[in-house]
């Protein structure tokens, strides 16, 4: 496959801002769904309060079921009620769907044709490079003209960013993957940061 | 429809991909007595994006997703699934892709 045919360099610099924790967040998703693709939304607005349309705050992550299970370890298909779900929790949030995110296992963070052929234009679509070592890369793609264009990804420390992570998603996702892979919740909501142990 | 008459006040809640078509608008509010006619209407008042939704056949698009209230109109009766007033109608995007 020619790599140019599903990317080009950018032609107008954007950025996508977060917090380390929520990238965090992001992380233990996608190594605790390995080696089977993962995917969800991306919640947040504009950065900027006047006009500044190439930067966006992201906020809040959700996780997604992904209905292609035959193909689970390199496909994913949103399941559209999980779809429906964000935007009702964005909507009450004062937030929107800016992007999507999912992970790569075993392949790098660049847009397959695959990706390509599903996407839409408006979004950002974060990609997680994951391994049997962990998150390998995090980067963020947009499309422009029919190919992806690359945007920054700024992580930093800021009150406008600042939400803590949804603790409930992680227990909602324990109900959801393989009970056989997973202790039960406890009793107290675990961080989402927190590294966990096969019993 | 045994009440096509009948037309309700509903709003369509528009994703990111199709703002461009509505003003950056993410709600549209139509009186309509089945999905296809909220659809429709939504397509004439704003241009281009009745296409995106429907293909030229007047069948919804594989790659588009419409849910009243919560459940998908796949599941239901379509686009001829009949609508009460206050419903919120929801245009998905069909999200997909893959590893090469």
């Amino acid at each position: 496959m020619n790599d140019s045919s599903v990317v080009r360099p950018a032609t107008e610099q954007r950025t996508l801002c977060w917090t380390p924790a929520l990238r965090q967040q992001l992380a233990a998703f996608v190594v605790r769904g390995y080696p089977h693709e993962t995917c969800g939304l991306l919640l947040g607005r504009p950065s900027g309060a006047t006009g500044d349309n190439t930067a966006t705050d992201i906020v809040r992550l959700t996780h997604a079921a992904n209905l292609n299970a035959e193909r689970a370890r390199d496909r994913y298909e949103l399941d559209p009620a999980d779809f429906l779900r964000g935007d009702r929790e964005a909507a009450a949030a004062g937030l929107e769907i800016a992007g999507i995110w999912h992970s790569h296992p075993d392949h790098p963070a660049r847009p397959s044709r695959t990706d390509l052929e599903a996407a839409w234009e408006g979004y950002s679509y974060v990609i997680v490079s994951v391994s049997r070592d962990g998150v390998q890369e995090v980067r963020s793609w947009r499309l422009a003209g029919g190919r992806f264009e690359e945007e920054r990804i700024e992580e930093r420390l800021d009150e406008r960013l600042a939400e803590q992570p949804d603790e409930r998603l992680d227990e909602r996702l324990d109900e959801r993957n393989d009970a056989s892979r997973q202790p039960a919740p406890g009793p107290v909501a675990r961080r989402a940061t927190e590294t966990r142990t096969t019993p | 429809m045994s009440d096509t008459n009948h037309a309700a006040s509903v709003t369509i809640r528009i994703p990111a991909p199709l703002r461009a078509f509505t003003g950056g608008a993410g709600e549209v509010a139509a009186r309509a007595g089945t999905v296809g006619e909220a659809v429709r209407a939504l397509g004439e008042v704003h241009a281009g994006l009745l296409e995106r939704i429907l293909d030229s056949d007047g069948e919804l698009r594989s790659f588009v997703n419409v849910f009243v209230g919560e459940r998908n109109v796949r599941a239901l009766e379509g686009l001829d699934s009949p609508l009460a007033d206050g419903t919120v109608i929801s245009i998905i995007p069909a999200v997909a892709g893959g590893a090469p």
